[in-house]
C-alpha cells in the first residue's frame, strides 16, 4: 500500500502531534501538578485540605497518561530523542519519576487513616509531587533551548558529557521557575471552576496572583536572554527534509540570537509569544474582577502560548547538540520510519478522538464544584 | 562498553520490571473479577453483591494505583538505561507502547476514577459499564507491552537500514499478528486470572475459618472458584501454545529449557527431571516422557527439535556470515555510494546481529580470531540450569492449580464451605500465583540472553552510556521507594481485609445478617 502523504509532511505532522502532546499533558495534567503545589499554602485545616485534593482526585489518572502517552509518542516517532534525552538527563528524569511515583500513592492512600501526622505526610508527598516535576520539567526545557552536550559515534552510539548539576544555570533555573509558575497559575484556574468559592478559593485566587505576574515577568526576561545572550543554533548547508533519519549527515552551528529566526520569516508565529503574554494577562484581570472561568481560560491560554513559543522558535530543532556539530535532532533527521509515522498516524486519529470524546463524557459526569460540605459526607472521597 | 553498567542496568530493569508486576496480575484478573461480581448485582438486584464488588474494588484500588505509578517507571526507563536500545529498535518497539497508552492506559485510567466516584452519579448499568471499560484497559495493555514483547523474542516484519544504522519496520502487519505474542498474550493474562482467584479464594477462606462475612465469603469462594478454574486450564494450555511457538522462532530457548544438548531422533522425550551439567554439555540422570516433547512442540511425529551442540554450530556459521555483513557496513558508512558494499551487505544482512557478539571479546569484530567466534557462538545459549529448573517449577505450579481449583470447584458446587485444611491450605498458598507469574517472567526473559532481540541486538550493545555510579543511585533510590512503598501497600491491604466492607450496612450483609434498616431504595452510600 502506498503511504498517502510524503515523509516530509509525516515528520511535520508528528512535530505538531508532539506538541499537541506537550500542550494536552500540561492543559490536563499541568493544573494537577498545580493544585498539589499550591496545596501546603492555600489549604491549612484537614477539610481544607480534602477540599483542594477532591477536587482532582476523580480526573488527575487519566491526566497522567498524557505523560505517559508522550513517552511511549517520542518512543515511537522520535525515537533519537527518547533514546538521548531521556538517558542525557538520567538522573533528572529519576527525579521526576520518583515525585511521580509518590503523587498516585499519595492521593490513594492519604486518608486511608485518620491520623494528622500520616496525612501531613502524604501531603508533602503531594506538593514534591507536583512541584518536582513542573521545576525539572521546565529545566529540562531550558536546557533543550541551549543545547544538550551529546554526541553521536558513527554507530549512532549517544555519548553524553554533562552532569545533573550541570543542567542548572540562571537561563534554565529561569525556565524551571516560569514553569512552576505557570502549572501555579493554571492550577489557580482550575481551583476556579472546581472549588466552591471560600477560604481556600480566596487563597488560591492571592497565589494566582503572583502567579500571574511571575509569568509576565519570568517569559519576557526569558525571551531578552534569548535575544541577546548567546543561545541557538542554526542549520548550515543543506538538509533534505524527505532524507534518511541520520543526524550525522547535518551541520549545524551555535548562533547567537538564532532562535528569534523563525519570527522574522513567518510573522504569523509571533502569535505564539503573544498569547504566551495575553493569557496570564487576561487569568490576572480575570482574579482581579472575580470571573472564575476566564480565569481557566487565560491560564489555559498562558499554556498554548508558552509551549507553542518554544517549539516555534527552535523549528526545526528539537534537541541540538552544545558540544557536536554533527549530532544535532532536527525534524528532518531524528524521526522513525517513514512507515511507522504513518501507521502511528492512522493509530492517532482513530483514537485521539474516542480518548477526547470519553474524557469529555466523564467530567461531565463528574461536573459540578466540590464543596466543604461533600468533603464532610461524601463516603466516596479521599 | 561499560560491562558493570550494562550489569546493574540488568539488574535495575530486572527488579522495577519484577515489583511491577507484582501488582499487574491481581489488576487484570481482579477487574474481571469485578465485571462478574457487579453483573450479577446488576441482573440479580440484590444488594449483597454491591456491597461484595465495593469490598473487592477497595482492594483492587491500593493494587491498582501501585501498578500504574511503577508501570511510569518502565516507561521510561528504557530511554534511561537502555538508549541504544531504544535508537535501535525504536522504530518498530515504540510504536505499540505508544499504541498500548492511547488505547488502553487512557481508557483504564479515565474510567477507574469513574468506578471510584461515580457510584452515585451513574446509574446501574453504566456504572457496570464503566468497570467493564477499566477491566478492557487494563487486558489491552498487556496485549500490546506483550505484543513490543513477542518482537523481542521473534522480531518479524523488519530490517536494517544502513542509513539510519536501526531497525526499521515493512510490515507492520506480522508485528501485530505475530505468534510468539498472541501465545503470551493469553498465557500473561490467563495467569492473572489465576493470581487474583488465588487472592479473593484466599481472603474468603480465611473469613470462613474466622467466621466472619461469611456470606460474603461464601459468594466471592464460588465466583473465584469458577473463575480460577477456568483460568488455570486456560493457562496450561495456552502455555503450550507458547512451547509451539519456541519451536519455531526460539529454539536455543526450548533447547535450553529442556536442557536438550543433542538433536534426537524424532519425535523427541520430554525430560521430566535430570541434573543438567554446564561444564560437561549434558543432563545427567534424566528421566524422559518419549515422544512427548516432539508432539507437544512441533505436532507431529516426525518433526525434529534441535539439540544445543546442533545450534551452537549454525549460531557459529550466522557469526562468520554477520562478519561480512558487519563490514560491509563500515565501507558504507565511510562511502554511501559504494555498490559491492551494499550488495554484500544484502546478502548478510540478517546475521549483522550475529557479529555484534563478538564485541564483547574484540572492538572490531571483523577481527575476531577464530576461538573467539566460538566463544561468541556459545554465548548464544542462555543458563541451562537456570531455565531447566524454572520451567518446571512454573509449570508444576500450573497444574497444581488446575487441581487446587478443581477442588475448590466441587467444594462449592455441593455447598462445602467448612473444610477447614482446604480453607487453611487456600490461604497458606496465597503467594504461589505470583511466584510463578515471576518465574514465567525470569524463564522468557533471562532465556532469552544474550539478546536483548533475539538475533538482532546483543543485551550487552543495548545499554546507555551511563556511569556505575549514576546507576547504583538509582537502583538504591528505587530499592528504597518501592521497599516502602511495599510496606504501606500490605498494611493498608490487611488493615482493609481485616476491616471488611466499609458500611455498618454492608458489613451487617457480608455477615449474612439482616440489616436493621432494612430495604432496597435508596441505597446509602458504603
Amino acid at each position: 500500500m502506498a503511504i498517502p502523504f510524503d515523509y516530509e509532511t509525516l515528520r511535520l505532522i508528528w512535530w505538531l502531534l508532539l506538541g499537541v502532546l506537550l500542550i494536552g499533558f500540561t492543559l490536563t495534567d499541568g493544573y494537577d501538578l498545580g493544585v498539589a503545589t499550591l496545596l501546603p499554602f492555600i489549604a491549612r485545616t484537614d477539610e481544607e485540605r480534602r477540599l483542594a485534593i477532591n477536587s482532582i482526585a476523580p480526573t488527575w489518572e487519566g491526566h497522567q497518561v498524557w505523560l505517559i502517552l508522550g513517552g511511549g509518542a517520542i518512543f515511537a516517532a522520535w525515537p533519537f530523542v527518547y533514546a538521548i534525552s531521556f538517558s542525557g538527563f538520567y538522573l533528572a528524569i529519576f527525579l521526576v519519576l520518583a515525585a511521580l511515583i509518590l503523587r498516585p500513592v499519595a492521593f490513594k492512600y492519604r486518608s486511608k487513616h485518620d491520623d494528622s501526622a500520616w496525612r501531613s505526610r502524604w501531603d508533602w508527598a503531594l506538593f514534591v509531587g507536583g512541584f518536582v516535576p513542573a521545576l525539572v520539567f521546565g529545566v529540562a526545557v531550558g536546557n533543550v533551548l541551549l543545547g544538550a552536550p551529546f554526541r553521536l559515534n558513527s554507530d549512532l552510539r549517544a555519548f553524553y558529557e554533562g552532569s545533573l548539576l550541570g543542567l542548572f544555570s540562571p537561563f534554565t533555573l529561569l525556565t524551571g521557575l516560569l514553569s512552576v509558575a505557570m502549572v501555579v497559575l493554571h492550577g489557580a484556574g482550575w481551583l476556579a471552576l472546581k472549588a466552591e468559592d471560600g477560604v481556600v478559593m480566596d487563597r488560591a485566587r492571592r497565589w494566582g496572583k503572583i502567579a500571574a505576574l511571575l509569568v509576565i515577568a519570568l517569559f519576557a526576561i526569558g525571551g531578552v536572554m534569548v535575544a541577546t545572550m548567546n543561545i541557538g543554533y542554526r542549520l548550515e548547508g543543506e538538509l533534505d527534509p524527505a532524507g534518511p533519519s541520520n543526524p550525522l549527515w547535518a551541520t549545524s552551528v551555535p548562533a547567537a540570537g538564532a532562535w528569534l529566526d523563525n519570527y522574522g520569516r513567518h510573522p504569523w508565529m509571533l502569535l505564539a509569544p503573544i498569547l504566551g503574554f495575553l493569557g496570564p494577562i487576561l487569568a490576572y484581570a480575570a482574579i482581579a474582577g472575580r470571573k472564575q472561568s476566564l480565569l481557566f481560560i487565560g491560564s489555559a491560554l498562558a499554556v498554548v502560548g508558552i509551549i507553542s513559543t518554544v517549539g516555534l522558535s527552535m523549528f526545526p530543532f528539537i534537541l541540538p547538540s552544545s558540544i557536536d556539530p554533527h549530532s544535532s535532532l532536527m525534524v528532518w533527521n531524528a524521526s522513525s520510519s517513514h512507515l511507522t509515522l504513518w501507521i502511528m498516524l492512522v493509530v492517532t486519529l482513530i483514537f485521539l478522538p474516542i480518548v477526547l470524546a470519553y474524557t469529555a463524557w466523564v467530567l461531565k459526569i463528574l461536573f459540578g464544584r466540590v464543596t466543604l460540605d461533600d468533603v464532610r459526607t461524601n463516603p466516596d472521597f479521599y | 562498553m561499560d560491562l558493570a553498567v550494562v550489569e546493574l542496568s540488568r539488574l535495575q530493569f530486572a527488579l522495577t520490571a519484577m515489583y511491577h508486576f507484582l501488582f499487574v496480575p491481581l489488576t487484570l484478573g481482579l477487574s474481571f473479577m469485578l465485571v462478574i461480581m457487579e453483573s450479577i448485582y446488576v441482573i440479580t438486584e440484590r444488594e449483597i453483591w454491591r456491597t461484595i464488588t465495593r469490598f473487592w474494588a477497595r482492594l483492587f484500588g491500593i493494587n491498582f494505583v501501585l501498578g500504574v505509578a511503577t508501570g511510569l517507571t518502565m516507561e521510561f526507563e528504557f530511554g534511561m538505561n537502555w538508549s541504544y536500545y531504544s535508537h535501535y529498535v525504536g522504530d518498530i518497539f515504540g510504536a505499540p507502547l505508544a499504541i498500548e497508552g492511547l488505547m488502553a492506559f487512557f481508557l483504564e485510567a479515565t474510567f477507574v476514577g469513574l468506578m471510584f466516584f461515580g457510584w452515585d452519579k451513574l446509574s446501574k448499568q453504566l456504572h457496570l459499564l464503566v468497570t467493564f471499560l477499566v477491566a478492557l484497559g487494563s487486558n489491552l495493555s498487556a496485549l500490546w507491552i506483550l505484543i513490543a514483547n513477542g518482537w523481542m523474542q521473534n522480531p518479524v516484519g523488519s530490517r536494517f537500514n544502513p542509513d539510519t544504522m536501526r531497525m526499521e519496520v515493512v510490515d507492520f502487519y506480522s508485528v501485530l499478528f505475530n505468534p510468539v505474542a498472541q501465545a503470551k498474550f493469553v498465557h500473561t493474562v490467563s495467569a492473572g486470572y489465576v493470581t487474583a482467584s488465588v487472592f479473593v479464594l484466599g481472603i474468603s477462606a480465611w473469613y470462613l475459618l474466622r467466621g466472619r462475612y461469611t456470606a460474603l465469603a461464601k459468594r466471592s469462594l464460588t465466583v473465584a472458584a469458577a473463575f480460577g478454574l477456568a483460568s488455570s486450564l486456560s493457562v496450561v494450555v495456552l502455555g503450550d501454545e507458547s512451547g509451539y511457538a519456541l519451536t519455531d522462532h526460539q529454539k536455543m530457548k526450548l533447547a535450553a529449557i529442556e536442557a536438550m544438548w543433542h538433536t534426537e531422533k524424532a519425535p523427541a522425550g520430554l525430560t521430566l527431571f535430570g541434573l543438567p551439567s554446564v561444564k560437561d554439555r549434558e543432563t545427567r540422570y534424566e528421566i524422559k516422557i518419549p515422544y512427548v516433547l516432539g508432539l507437544i512442540s512441533t505436532r507431529s511425529l516426525t518433526g525434529q527439535v534441535q539439540g544445543i551442540n546442533e545450534l551452537v554450530l549454525h549460531a557459529q556459521e550466522r557469526i562468520e556470515s554477520g562478519k561480512l555483513a558487519y563490514g560491509a557496513l563500515e565501507d558504507l558508512k565511510a562511502d554511501r555510494t559504494n555498490a559491492t558494499a551494499r550488495a554484500t551487505f544484502e546478502a548478510n544482512r540478517s546475521n549483522l546481529g550475529y557479529a555484534m557478539l563478538l564485541k564483547r571479546y574484540v572492538p572490531d569484530p571483523r577481527n575476531a580470531t577464530a576461538d573467539q567466534v566460538m566463544q561468541a557462538a556459545w554465548d548464544t545459549v542462555p543458563n541451562v540450569p537456570v531455565t531447566f529448573w524454572l520451567f518446571r517449577l512454573m509449570a508444576g505450579l500450573g497444574f497444581f492449580f488446575i487441581g487446587f481449583f478443581a477442588l475448590a470447584f466441587y467444594y462449592a458446587t455441593v455447598r462445602r464451605f467448612d473444610v477447614k485444611w482446604f480453607l487453611r491450605a487456600a490461604v497458606i498458598i496465597m503467594p504461589l500465583p505470583w511466584l510463578a507469574a515471576e518465574m514465567g517472567w525470569v524463564l522468557a526473559e533471562y532465556g532469552r540472553q544474550p539478546w536483548a532481540i533475539e538475533g538482532v541486538l546483543p543485551t550487552f550493545l543495548g545499554a546507555s552510556s551511563l556511569t556505575v555510579a549514576q546507576v547504583w543511585t538509582t537502583i538504591a533510590a528505587f530499592t528504597l521507594l518501592y521497599s516502602a512503598l511495599a510496606f504501606i501497600e500490605v498494611r493498608l491491604m490487611l488493615a482493609a481485609i481485616r476491616k471488611g466492607p466499609d458500611s455498618k450496612r454492608g458489613r451487617d450483609l457480608a455477615s449474612g445478617v439482616e440489616p436493621t434498616d432494612a430495604g432496597y431504595a435508596p441505597l446509602p452510600a458504603e
